[in-house]
């Protein structure tokens, strides 16, 4: 016996024999016959400390590097101790969607808390409680912003491809023309999206700081799709909101983003989060579960989940999104994040990336055939030429235990956080000056 | 008591209508209202629409349920009652006067009930 | 109970990044945030007592029972949870190359060999975060599947009356239109109205099986045999495939795809809504469509991502919830052939002995065995005495049981849908049943009691009406 089935043989006999049946065969009769499974093909069940050793091995097969400079949609921020302690919690763990707000007001009042983080990071009027991933967000911000009479929605060309193709994917059977605005520079053209604007554009969509780590003007975009009443959905890094421009500051009507560089580890990819805040106007059109306030037949404060009938469990057919599991312990370990890092601390966080992306950049421009793609400002992120093969140099790299940048076509999409040490980042610079 | 005003018209599917001068106002019968519950929020159509007689033009809020409303008419929607966006409860509260939309040019109409036979329909459905 | 924001004090945060060693960037001021930035700053000793605060308001698995209909709320396992934790999983990057991380690999491929054994499918994508997501992803493989063979006209997916919410909404959301066929007298799907819904226009069907009742439907062959001479495919939502597992398979049922719900079925934690994983698995003949990368396995035992030919893209970045597979796999591991089977047939010998407890007194609408749940119908009691479902539910709260579902599936009037799960104790299930009965006499005794439970939560029923009509959906500062 090694699975977490409590009653015994005799006890399971027991409770059969109380309804007349004999083994636990007879609960299965309305099974047809002929669709019965003679045998599992899978090895027994093994004891823990076996299934421990096994995958304990498995994760010792993977790579864990030390010095890490890519991110591209992942990034490598330090989490502090209190985050994993707290989120590891077994009632937060465990519990399911908090549909008995009586008995589940820690989970409301934390998703609440997250709300209002999220509305303040990003200067915008309503937070749901999360979607999936960042590149998710962006499909469901596009369908909010659908109109009967306004189906096509630009994209710019400077949006992390993997976003991108999400977004195709989710398109392709829900009628959104997506029309490609080109870039200059690594960054919008706006000449081109001033063509492209028109009066059947329902929404612009744009990434700042963007796949390239590229600052995106989109008070200008927002001006421009403003004057033919087109939305504007910005995604963002969190992390950059505590020292750029908000998405109100852009005038951005929808702001979304990958909730991962708060307090989550990059797990490979996942468990992700995706952040959703929109002006009030656009509240009801928010997807997934939102929490709201009120108060119990006492007069105390509550908090319950709302506006429970834009959902599917109610909509069913006509409800704009399918989703009902959300990432809402993301969204807590975000929360605890931002609590504990402070409004002093994410700004220091974000500033400590983008100097040391600043700086490894000009160390790296130092070295010949190493050149700043586009002169534009960058957050935390830049692409630089490469004067060999990047994924050779990335290679040597790897034996020399870094993570280098990404291979974009042939530059190199380069990554800093404040994980990122100046001595570690001179060193970088010294292994390729000896690997070139 | 549910109350069904004599002068105004009704549908099998609980919406009344008053036709003025062309203009025919349309809104939730008592009987609507009541069936519903705390109704929360109404999702209106435009101004400048077009409605169908018996097709749903708008969908009413309650706080675990909702419900389609259908259109009496043929029609083009000209004025729709905003106060109802900030004050769902009006129709709780006098259903009779919180009408949802007003509609022009209309070229067809469901099949309308008067007072009496309407209240018969409701009976039955009960 | 105060907010973050009510403990916040200026300057109080904690010290936790060191200074910046290099240069301090300076932004040109025209893109620099002026909006003031109004996070809580707080100690870590109220940081760790807010959270200690709201723990305690929450109920989870361990507080007590949780038969929480279609949720499938059983125990979560320690081992799981530190597996998921360790840093070989936890601290590589998605974009590394793939040789840095032939263990994670080996965790997808793994896990992918065993639930297309559990399932009898062919292959599988991690990528959807959750169930609906799960959905999604499964009904683009039929959407893809059509259109690769040029049958543009199958447009219509078929749901049954008892469906989950989510099936609907995925169905539309993936472009098709949701035809509802009603369920037969036995709870099962009618086989005459769905012979009269198929045709050349029907993509395919939506259905789980034991469906939202509880029920194992007896024609589940019929009614796949009938959406493929129609020309359509079968979809196997796998909500409910807790009750079945190494007993039946949906491949063996005549379903061409499937999804799973690990936070359901293998055990990992629901984390009050989620990270949930909603893996979907096929039939050979759609693994062509499956969203990109799928891992593969080569000769020499290493593992490698590939596109599939005619993919239809992606559902969300990267390779989904992957430390949720992590936790998923260890506990299959753990469980094994045996095991899984043990876990299937006490979920339903749980719910079938509770049911037998309660169905005395309560409806129950369909009295024939159950699967891993049941439903009760509360029409009749709230007719006589004006005792809701709601009310009877509530009532449970005050003595420390999570309530089951309420009011779903739609079909049953006042329903409570009780999935009490393999990893409860008969003395559980006896003190459940209790309470229940208890409850059921306090309806006839003391009815206004029931309409005002619970008595003994951190706060009585919340106003959800307010809450809806004027939405508060964030704290407002004293100074706004």
């Amino acid at each position: 016996m090694s699975g977490y089935v409590v009653n015994t043989p005799s006890e399971q006999k027991e409770m059969l024999q109380t309804m007349g049946m004999e083994s636990l065969d007879d609960l299965y009769v309305s099974v047809p016959e002929e669709a019965r499974l003679k045998e599992l093909h899978i090895p027994e069940g093994k004891s823990e400390f076996e299934v421990s050793r096994d995958m304990q091995s498995k994760a010792d097969k993977n790579m864990v590097y030390k010095h890490i400079f890519r991110g591209a949609g992942a990034y490598n921020h330090y989490i502090h101790a209190i985050v994993k302690s707290i989120t590891s919690k077994e009632e937060f763990l465990t519990a399911y969607t908090p549909y008995q707000a009586e008995i589940s007001q820690g989970v409301l009042q934390s998703i609440f808390e997250y709300q209002t983080q999220m509305c303040e990071l990003t200067g915008l009027d309503v937070s749901n409680a999360s979607v999936y991933d960042g590149a998710v967000a962006a499909a469901e911000a596009i369908f909010m912003v659908q109109e009967r009479k306004r189906s096509d929605v630009l994209i710019a060309d400077t949006i992390n491809p993997q976003i991108r193709t999400v977004i195709e994917t989710y398109c392709e059977s829900r009628n959104v023309n997506l029309i490609t605005v080109k870039s200059n520079q690594l960054s919008m053209n706006l000449d081109d999206l001033k063509e492209k604007l028109n009066d059947t554009v329902a929404g612009v969509l744009v990434q700042s700081p963007n796949f390239y780590g590229i600052i995106e003007d989109v008070p200008a975009i927002s001006a421009l799709a403003h004057e033919h009443k087109a939305k504007v959905i910005m995604h963002t890094n969190p992390i950059a909101l505590a020292v750029l421009k908000n998405a109100r500051e852009c005038n951005a009507d929808i702001c979304v983003a990958e909730g991962q560089p708060l307090g989550l580890p990059l797990g490979y990819g996942g468990p992700y989060l995706g952040i959703m805040t929109a002006t009030k106007d656009m509240m009801r059109k928010l997807p997934g579960r939102i929490v709201g306030e009120t108060t119990d037949h006492n007069g105390n404060r509550a908090y319950v989940l709302t506006l429970q009938a834009r959902e599917q469990h109610i909509r069913r057919e006509k409800a704009s999104s399918n989703i009902c599991s959300n990432e809402a312990l993301c969204a807590m370990t975000a929360s605890v994040y931002c609590a504990a890092v402070g409004p002093k601390g994410l700004k220091q966080v974000a500033c400590n990336s983008a100097s040391n992306a600043h700086y490894l950049a000009s160390e790296l421009k130092k070295i010949e055939g190493f050149e700043l793609v586009s002169d534009k400002e960058f957050f935390n992120e830049f692409l630089m030429t490469c004067p060999v093969n990047p994924n050779t140099l990335i290679k040597k790299l790897s034996l020399r235990g870094i993570l280098g940048g990404l291979p974009v076509g042939d530059n190199i999409l380069w990554c800093c956080t404040e994980m990122n040490t100046k001595q570690e980042m001179d060193q970088l610079v010294n292994t390729i000056k000896e690997v070139l | 008591m549910l109350n069904y005003p004599t002068e105004l018209k009704y549908t099998k599917t609980h919406e009344w209508v008053k036709e003025e001068d062309g203009i025919f106002t349309i809104g939730l019968s008592d009987y609507a209202q009541d069936a519903l519950g705390d109704i929360v929020f109404v999702n209106l159509p435009e101004v400048d629409d077009e409605v169908t007689a018996g097709e749903t033009f708008s969908d009413v809020e309650s706080v675990k349920a909702v419900s389609d409303v259908y259109s009496p008419v043929t029609g083009k929607v000209v004025e729709i009652n905003e106060e109802l966006l900030d004050n769902p409860a009006a129709i709780n509260e006098d259903c009779y006067n919180a009408w949802l939309i007003k509609v022009a040019d209309v070229t067809d109409t469901e099949e309308l009930l008067d007072a009496e036979a309407y209240e018969q329909v409701c009976k039955e459905e009960e | 109970m105060k907010l973050l924001f009510e403990r916040s004090k200026t300057d109080r945060a904690m010290n936790l990044i060191p200074p910046c060693e290099v240069e301090c960037v300076s932004f040109d001021d025209s893109l620099l945030r002026k909006e003031p930035l109004r996070l809580p700053e707080i100690s870590e000793t109220d940081l760790s007592r807010h959270y200690k605060e709201l723990a305690k308001q929450t109920h989870g698995v361990n507080d007590g029972f949780y038969p929480l209909g279609s949720c499938t709320m059983k125990y979560n396992p320690k081992i799981d949870e530190e597996i998921a934790s360790l840093s070989g999983f936890t601290g590589i990057h998605p974009l590394q190359p793939e040789e840095s991380v032939q263990g994670a690999l080996e965790v997808l491929y793994e896990t992918k060999q065993l639930l297309d054994e559990i399932t009898g499918m062919d292959d599988m994508t991690f990528q959807p975060a959750a169930g609906a997501h799960g959905e999604y992803t499964g009904l683009l493989l039929i959407r893809k599947y059509h259109q690769s063979r040029n049958d543009t006209e199958r447009v219509n997916i078929i749901v049954p009356d008892s469906a989950h919410g989510t099936n609907p909404a995925s169905a539309v959301m993936a472009g098709f239109k949701v035809i509802n066929v009603p369920s037969n007298p036995q709870g099962g799907v009618d086989l005459d109205e769905l012979r009269k819904a198929v045709g050349p226009d029907t993509a395919g069907l939506m259905l789980t099986n034991p469906n939202t009742l509880g029920l194992f439907d007896p024609n589940i062959l019929e009614i796949t045999k009938i959406i493929h001479e129609a020309g359509g495919l079968c979809y196997y939502d796998g909500a409910n495939l807790n009750a079945i597992m190494g007993r039946v398979r949906p491949g063996d049922m005549g379903f061409d795809c499937v999804h799973l719900n690990l936070h359901k079925t293998f055990g990992t934690p629901h984390g009050g809504g989620g990270p949930g994983s909603g893996p979907v698995g096929c039939k050979a003949f759609l693994k062509d469509f499956l969203p990109s990368p799928i891992v593969m396995k080569k000769e020499d035992g290493t593992y490698f991502f590939k596109t599939p030919e005619k993919t239809m893209g992606q559902v969300r970045s990267f390779y989904g919830n992957f430390l949720v597979v992590v936790k998923a796999l260890t506990y299959i591991k753990s469980l094994g052939r045996e095991g899984i089977i043990e876990a299937s047939s006490n979920a339903v010998l749980n719910a079938n002995y509770l049911m037998n407890r309660l169905k005395e007194y309560y409806d129950l609408p369909y009295d024939e065995i159950c699967m891993h749940e049941f439903v009760l119908s509360l029409e009749k009691l709230k007719h006589e005495t004006g005792v809701s479902a709601m009310d009877i539910a509530k009532g449970s709260l005050d003595y420390g049981i999570h309530p089951p579902t309420m009011y779903f599936p739609l079909i049953v009037h006042e329903a409570l849908m009780f999935e009490p799960t393999e990893t409860e104790s008969r003395e559980t299930l006896d003190e459940a049943a209790e309470i229940f009965i208890k409850l059921r006499k306090m309806a006839d005794e003391d009815p206004e009691y029931l309409h005002q439970a619970p008595h003994n939560c951190m706060i009585g029923r919340p106003d959800e009406v307010t809450a809806a009509r004027k939405p508060v959906l964030r704290y407002s500062f004293e100074n706004e």
